[in-house]
């Protein structure tokens, strides 16, 4: 059995929203194992969207610790976190979060050039199927590509986990289903411990191993026996 | 080039006009510290070259006559280098055509023509050859004034004899740069004040001055002390009528050169920061607009590993890229005004090598400055983004918390309608914007105030000086004192309606250690043409006894009313006295002491005498009445009011008129700067809720009255307080005057105030139009469709 490469332990988060305190996680232990695809499923406001911010170092836990090779990433400064997600972190959000003013090449250039031993951009774009859509600005393309364009992005430097927040929340079936097949690909290929987190059951029986949160805690985790490949899935 | 930066010129190209802009109101910064700058740095260059090349002495001496033997004890004071003795002497110089006379002085030349000190600068022509008595230089500004050329004669009433003389050359000088009659006057007067240059062997029979001087010019040692010297120089030419040494400071010309020169560097660092300030601002709001439409930009960037240090560098790009933007077209166009304005100082002053050179120092400097700012703007902005954790920059913003604005719990929320309402609450919101917004605009508003402000303040000073404190129409200037009985003989002349005598001369006043040079004036009994104005603007009565001081130059010397003090006087026998302060008058021009003419006479120890004569006349025969006075022998010298008062508004009105141009532009850049960028942000920021009004079936006019109506209350809250600052401001620029020259009075028309409103509304009516021709292409179905 492969080794723990992140690991969550007994976090909580609160945070003030507007007037309104927000109890978003409530105690969660949970660990992504090395090569791992991890499906997070849960209904909106479960917390899944918190615990994948927090594994990925883009916020911090009230109370609880996260570990990444041996640190505890809940006890860093601002400019540690940072340096984590530059070297080991990618991510890929439900609404591409590209620069509208950079190409597709630029825009998975902005994270190559500051990482050690990156990927081509162009050679990023050619594992998504983009490799005839360098040259395009985002708002010439579909929103498929776009969040292709974002996994390309999140992949070029070759990190050792990939955090997708809902990568398919804005995509019709049709490119939903190749954008899975694309990080499907990845992990295959690259070899990165990969969480997806999505409200879509379905997508669940592509995982190694499926976790779902509920109100801010886990409920349920389940292995898969035998994945289903991305093509064969329907919702 | 990296991802970032193309990013970044990509940006900068999506929001043209505000880079513009903003960019326009740094230029206006920069350009206006440079070219008053270069101007004041060219000038003192010049006149540095100037003085050097030419001579120019370090000390100054005028006496009645002195033998030229006296000159080796001069020579022999320590500290003194050199010693140049000459004739000075005033003239009186009949114009062809013209009733009035202009005034001159003969300078004596040495026998070769070039004087140890004070040298000429021949600008055409050629010297006096020696021995010839009827050949002289002319100062150049009086022949272009009067178009005369070598080879040309004049007509010069040389000591009471009318003789023709041949201008052979026309010359300037290090000590008339700025032309003084010898009497002192309030302005230079290029067009009715000569100087004379010629052989010294001509000139001393006529003013029966052979193997004498009456004038010394003295070059110190580097070490040297003035103070001893002239106390020194004094000792020695008391017998011989000396009338005080002075140091190159208070030497007449140099003296209102230097005022001169003060004023514009004061000016030059003042209004810069003004505009820098603003430029500083601008930046602020409008990133502060762009990072929180890239707010999803910034998370991302945080997101893939970007530090807090690369993204707020990429920002501040943007603001360098946008200062640096401005900064070239204001060096462009300050180094195009500067050389403007350098030449037209340079008209005024005759420096024959005029140089206009941009210090690079100074570019540097003003680069630097704005650069400064812009930073400092753009910080401030950047900050609060910059703290933000990445996940919570991903989320949208939490809506924002509105509430009734203050009119509203005041219970006048049902005098405006839902769109006024929304107005006010946006206001009401960010009132801290609001109030940054509307001091940009104010201080538009008192750069517009300023413009004019020099104007109103002349016009001010002509009012009090020459309706109510000098009432005279004609003012005649005697060659030398006269019996005051002379004065009644003018009553027959014709269209004199009144007539007064004055007496005026100079003192030294001294309390303790503290000395200062004044004009002394004595007022004959009942005197109604000459009075004093207090500070209320009512009529002072002279005292029985006793001397009325100058407010400044009590407070110059520490004195008050019923102190004593000592007055060395410059002409009489007695020369040592001591007078009583009787009291004080707020004056606007120099530094003067009065006091009843019979005791001025008892003081120089002489009968009544006066030295002018003050007139009222009908206007319809004053012609007449000049032509008459200039043919009285003991007169030296005719002005009418109307002829000074024209001077004054003459000499001022160019370079009045300049800069109120300049500063007007200026202050519509920042005013349209501010009001452009502000309606850009609070458009894209508001513009979902607009496009949602217009989708709920608001008019284009409607949804525009919202926007604009923030924009209203921006500028008029702006319009008191520029009022304020631009008084502030105008009380600086008085405090900026040399008080010893004059006091400018802190005085601003209606007109102005109206002025600075008008070109306000102005700049917001054509910004407003800009901003209208992007409310009416907004994107309905396009802005809704976009995420938050």
């Amino acid at each position: 059995m492969s080794h723990p490469i992140l690991e969550a332990r007994g976090i909580t988060r609160t945070y003030r929203m507007g007037e309104v305190d927000v109890h978003a996680l409530r105690g969660v232990d949970f660990a992504l194992m090395d090569r791992e695809f991890v499906v997070i499923l849960g209904a909106s406001g479960s917390g899944k969207s918190t615990l994948l911010n927090i594994l990925g170092g883009l916020d911090q836990p009230t109370e609880g610790s996260v570990i990444f090779q041996d640190r505890d990433l809940s006890a860093v400064s601002d400019a540690q976190l940072t340096r984590f997600r530059r070297r080991h972190v990618g991510f890929v959000f439900q609404l591409y979060n590209l620069m509208p003013s950079l190409t597709a090449r630029e825009n998975v250039a902005l994270v190559t050039e500051i990482s050690k031993d990156p990927m081509d951009p162009a050679e990023a774009l050619g594992l998504v199927g983009l490799e005839h859509r360098l040259d395009h600005f985002p708002s010439q393309l579909s929103g498929g590509e776009q969040q292709r364009v974002a996994i390309a992005r999140a992949v070029a430097k070759r990190p050792e986990i990939l955090l997708c927040d809902e990568p398919t929340g804005a995509l019709d079936f049709r490119a939903g289903v190749v954008v899975l097949e694309v990080l499907e690909r990845v992990n295959r290929e690259i070899g990165t411990a990969t969480a997806v987190i999505t409200h879509n059951v379905s997508i669940g029986e592509m995982a190694d191993r499926v976790v779902i949160l509920k109100d801010g805690r886990i409920d349920e985790e389940r292995r898969n026996e035998v994945k289903t490949p991305a093509s064969e899935l329907h919702w | 080039m990296r991802v970032l930066d193309r990013k970044l010129l990509r940006d900068l190209r999506g929001m043209t006009g505000q880079v513009l802009t903003i960019g326009l109101v740094v230029a206006a910064g920069i350009a206006g510290y440079l070219s008053l700058r270069a101007t004041w740095s060219s000038l003192v260059d010049s006149r540095d070259a100037y003085y050097e090349r030419y001579r120019f002495g370090d000390a100054f001496a005028w006496l009645d006559r002195a033998p030229e033997g006296i000159s080796t004890r001069l020579e022999a004071i320590p500290g003194v280098a050199r010693v140049h003795t000459r004739i000075v002497h005033s003239v009186r110089i009949p114009l062809e055509g013209e009733e009035q006379t202009a005034t001159g002085v003969v300078v004596s030349l040495p026998p070769d023509g070039n004087p140890p000190l004070n040298a000429i600068h021949l600008a055409r022509g050629r010297l006096p050859e020696g021995g010839q008595d009827d050949e002289a230089l002319l100062l150049e500004a009086f022949a272009d004034r009067r178009g005369i050329e070598p080879g040309d004669t004049m007509r010069v009433v040389m000591d009471g004899s009318l003789r023709r003389l041949i201008v052979v050359g026309i010359a300037a000088s290090p000590e008339f740069v700025y032309p003084q009659p010898p009497g002192g006057a309030l302005l230079p007067d290029e067009e009715r004040f000569a100087v004379l240059w010629m052989d010294r062997r001509a000139v001393a029979p006529v003013f029966r001055l052979e193997g004498a001087f009456n004038d010394a010019v003295f070059r110190l040692n580097r070490d040297a002390s003035l103070r001893e010297v002239v106390a020194e120089v004094d000792r020695i030419l008391e017998p011989y009528g000396g009338r005080g040494a002075v140091g190159r400071a208070l030497q007449p010309s140099n003296y209102f050169l230097e005022g001169e020169l003060a004023q514009l560097r004061q000016f030059a660092t003042v209004l810069p920061i003004i505009f820098l300030g603003v430029a500083a601002f601008l930046l602020n709001v409008v990133l502060s607009r762009m990072l929180a439409l890239q707010r999803t930009q910034v998370a991302a960037l945080k997101a893939v590993g970007y530090s807090s240090r690369e993204i707020g560098g990429h920002y501040l790009k943007f603001a360098v890229a946008v200062v640096l933007l401005g900064a070239l077209g204001g060096i462009a166009l300050g180094a195009w005004m500067g050389e403007g304005i350098t030449n037209l100082y340079g008209q005024f002053f005759g420096f024959p090598d005029l140089q206009f050179r941009l210090r690079p120092g100074d570019t540097v400097l003003a680069v630097a400055l704005a650069l400064a700012a812009g930073v400092a703007g753009a910080m401030a902005s950047l900050r609060r983004i910059l703290r933000l954790s990445p996940a919570e920059a991903m989320r949208p913003e939490a809506p924002t918390r509105y509430r009734p604005s203050l009119p509203e719990r005041l219970g006048l929320g049902k005098l405006v309608g839902p769109s006024g309402r929304m107005v006010l609450r946006e206001v009401g919101r960010r009132p801290v914007r609001l109030a940054l917004s509307s001091f940009g605009i104010a201080l538009a508003v008192a750069v517009l105030v300023i413009a004019r402000f020099s104007s109103d303040a002349l016009e001010f000073l002509i009012d009090q000086q020459f309706y109510r404190a000098w009432r005279e129409d004609v003012t005649v200037t005697f060659t030398h004192p006269v019996p005051e009985r002379g004065v009644r003989e003018f009553l027959h002349f014709p269209g004199v309606r009144r007539a007064e005598g004055l007496r005026t001369t100079s003192a030294r006043f001294a309390n303790g250690h503290l000395e200062r040079e004044a004009a002394l004036l004595g007022y004959p009994d009942g005197a109604r043409l000459r009075q004093l104005i207090d500070g209320e603007g009512n009529v002072m009565p002279l005292p029985e006894t006793g001397v009325i001081f100058t407010r400044k130059l009590a407070e110059l010397l520490g004195v008050s009313p019923g102190d004593t003090l000592r007055v060395a006087l410059r002409e009489g026998r007695m020369r040592n006295r001591t007078v009583v302060v009787g009291g004080l008058v707020d004056e606007m021009f120099g530094l003067q002491a009065h006091m009843p003419l019979r005791e001025l006479n008892a003081l120089l120890d002489e009968e009544p005498r006066v030295t002018q004569a003050v007139l009222t006349v009908d206007a319809d025969r004053r012609v007449e009445l000049e032509q008459r006075l200039v043919e009285v022998p003991a007169v030296a010298d005719v002005s009418t009011r109307a002829a000074i008062i024209s001077r004054f508004r003459e000499a001022s009105g160019d370079m009045l008129t300049i800069m109120t141009l300049v500063l007007s532009a200026f202050a519509a850049a920042i005013a349209g700067g501010v009001v452009y960028n502000n309606a850009r942000v609070a458009l894209s920021m508001r513009a979902r809720d607009l496009s949602s009004l217009r989708v709920l079936g608001f008019t284009r006019k409607e949804v525009s009255t919202i926007l604009f109506g923030e924009m209203a209350v921006e500028v008029i809250l702006a319009i008191p307080i520029g009022f304020l600052l631009g008084h502030w401001m105008a009380v600086g620029i008085a405090g900026s005057v040399d008080p010893e020259r004059y006091r400018l009075p802190v005085m601003i028309s209606p007109w102005t105030y109206g002025y600075a409103v008008a070109v306000i509304l102005l700049a917001a009516a054509l910004t407003a139009v800009a901003v209208r021709r992007r409310v009416n292409r907004l994107d309905l179905v396009g802005v809704l469709k976009t995420q938050d």
